[in-house]
């Protein structure tokens, strides 16, 4: 920034300033979650506007660990969303490393029928996916949304890992293929292990789309033992009787897998976005 | 397979293998998709034109065009489109705007830039559900602020839930919305601003551009196919997405907060008429399409001049 001192000193604090609020605007939400959920029940409504609690309690989180109904919703969530994660993901990387290295007949079509899916609005398949989905068995298991899920995930996921595989040389398989390898063979053991990150990251993108997902969630499985921490948490909200304390000690609880990965992975996230635009 | 190896290259049969690889390695994550999306958005589009009733087996004849007769009637989705684009302009709007300050401000490096940029791109990772539950919380009188904060300036008569006012109650996902989908622009239109050459700017700087001329012939030129881009996916994307709405309001209430995606998933949810239900997601296509075609003829147009 160009000017006297005077004026890059307001210049500096006026984007402080701004980011400062922006900051705050996007923590205080989750902030106040872990607030309420932090709050014992004896404070949590005479004093429930106050920044600050005045003591600080674990009873909530003692709460919904203690019931039974909530570590069978968050196993249930687990299982849904890792199995999503790793089939999503094995099965893009095959459909990701086709589009990356073969030119071939229909390959357009593949491509068109992926993006035209995604272009549609979720709910028009709700009513056919309930109808197809009853006689085989599907509602109200968690195989129905792992397959459900999988198939939401594949699109994106694909073009993710066709992504990274467009980043590898492609010379490095076409020099262990002329060694005598075959192509399968040295997808596996010289180009897989490059894209271990790439492939941690898409599972992450799909693990986190399956854990937060709740329309077909809500839909396909109203029984409480197939129910996903979602509908656990929306259904819990519902009852006649409100205990805001556990539930967001359990919110909180649906955030922390999520937050972790994201940091994990958010650098990463705007290289891989500046890279694909520069390549245009 | 192994047989197959071992034959020199060149052979048939190894060639015939090379020829369907890429189908066997696509064909797995393409079956799935066009299994439990293409054929059930062909099958959806065919239920609104027949009377589908859940738990009545008798239904399923096909009834023509009544769905769409019913729809035109139909007072709470004349209601609901309104809302939509209520809903879809003011999240994108705010999204976008948000957005665009903040990856303008987290282009140029400054101390702090990396911790700052988390913090401000966490939000997008938070699953929606929880986005909806923990801003019906901040709203709820009982344990949220923001109604007292709102009655202290004199914003409200009354330290009352917005979801619960029939007048205000989309805005509460709205507010929510915008929230959860500013970094998602932030982080496209950064992005899309790193990919400028350096050199662009500075040659510019030597001819004496000021920091406005600067961004008006340089920045905005630069920016402008990612930003039609992303805001059409984006429009379409939020004017998809119920989420919010249906964690927070049920659409309600008595359907105040419905846009027409939460309209569908109500209908199918508690209505059981799967054949309207269907009527109504199918207008939604249609709307999209236009919505759509409309937005690629100004791009075309925006480019033909140029």
């Amino acid at each position: 920034m160009r000017g006297s001192p005077r004026v890059r000193l307001i210049k500096w604090s006026l984007h402080y300033g701004v980011l400062f609020l922006f900051v705050v605007a996007a923590l205080f939400p989750l902030y106040w979650l872990v607030k309420i959920s932090l709050t014992p029940n004896d404070s949590l409504y005479t004093h429930s506007i106050d920044l600050w609690p005045a003591t600080i309690s674990l009873e909530h989180y003692a709460t919904v660990i203690g019931n039974s109904d909530f570590l069978l919703f968050f196993r249930n969530s687990i299982i849904v969303s890792g199995v999503t994660a790793i089939a999503s993901t094995l099965l893009a990387a095959a459909a990701g490393y086709a589009f990356s290295r073969f030119v071939f007949r229909g390959r357009y079509w593949i491509v068109g029928v992926m993006l035209v899916t995604q272009m549609f609005p979720l709910v028009i398949v709700i009513t056919p996916i309930f109808s197809i989905f009853g006689p085989l068995g599907l509602t109200n298991s968690l195989t129905g949304l792992i397959i459900i899920y999988t198939a939401f995930n594949i699109p994106f996921a694909t073009f993710l890992m066709q992504s990274f595989f467009d980043g590898i040389p492609k010379e490095l398989e076409e020099a262990a293929m002329i060694d005598g390898a075959t192509r399968f063979k040295a997808l596996l053991q010289i180009i897989a292990p490059l894209t271990l990150p790439g492939i941690a990251a898409t599972m992450g993108f799909c693990f986190t789309g399956a854990w937060g997902e709740i329309l077909f969630a809500l839909l396909l499985n109203s029984a409480a033992s197939t129910s996903t921490f979602p509908v656990g948490l929306l259904l819990y909200s519902t009852r006649a009787t409100i205990e805001f304390g556990p539930m967001m000690a359990a919110g909180v609880l649906a955030l922390l897998p999520v937050c972790i990965f994201f940091f994990l992975i958010q650098r990463y996230l705007v290289q891989g976005l500046t890279a694909g635009a520069v390549k245009g | 397979m192994s047989a197959t190896v071992s034959l020199p290259t060149g052979s048939r049969a190894r060639r015939r293998l090379l020829m369907f690889e890429p189908y066997l390695y696509s064909a797995p994550a393409l079956l799935l998709v066009a299994a439990t999306t293409l054929i059930p958005i062909v099958i959806g589009i065919s239920y609104a034109f027949r009377n589908i009733m859940l738990l009545d087996p008798t239904s399923g004849d096909f009834v023509g065009l009544d769905n769409f007769r019913e729809l035109l009637r139909d007072a709470s989705f004349w209601n609901a489109l309104k809302n939509t684009v209520v809903w879809t302009a003011s999240c994108v709007g705010f999204q976008f705007l948000f957005g665009l300050i903040l990856a303008l401000m987290l282009n140029r490096p400054f101390p702090g830039r990396a911790l700052i940029q988390a913090t401000i791109f966490l939000p997008w990772a938070i699953p929606t559900f929880l986005v909806g539950m923990n801003w019906s919380w901040l709203l709820n009188p009982a344990i949220g602020p923001l109604p007292h904060w709102a009655y202290a300036l004199g914003l409200m008569n009354a330290p009352d839930n917005i979801l619960s006012d029939p007048d205000y109650a989309l805005w509460g996902p709205i507010f929510a919305g915008i929230w959860w989908g500013t970094p998602f622009f932030a982080i496209t239109l950064l992005a899309a601003l790193q990919s400028i050459p350096r050199e662009i700017y500075e040659a510019a700087e030597i001819d004496g551009a000021g920091g406005l001329e600067r961004f008006r012939s340089i920045t905005l030129p630069f920016l402008a196919p990612t930003m039609v881009i992303t805001v059409l996916l984006r429009t379409i994307w939020v004017a998809n997405s119920p989420e919010l709405i249906v964690v927070m309001t049920k659409g309600g209430p008595a359907d105040a907060s419905q846009i027409v995606a939460s309209y569908v998933f109500t209908q199918a949810y508690q209505g059981l008429n799967f054949g309207y239900a269907s009527a109504v997601a199918t207008a939604l296509v249609l709307l999209l399409l236009v919505y759509a075609f409309l937005l690629i003829a100004i791009r075309q147009t925006m480019l033909g001049r140029r």
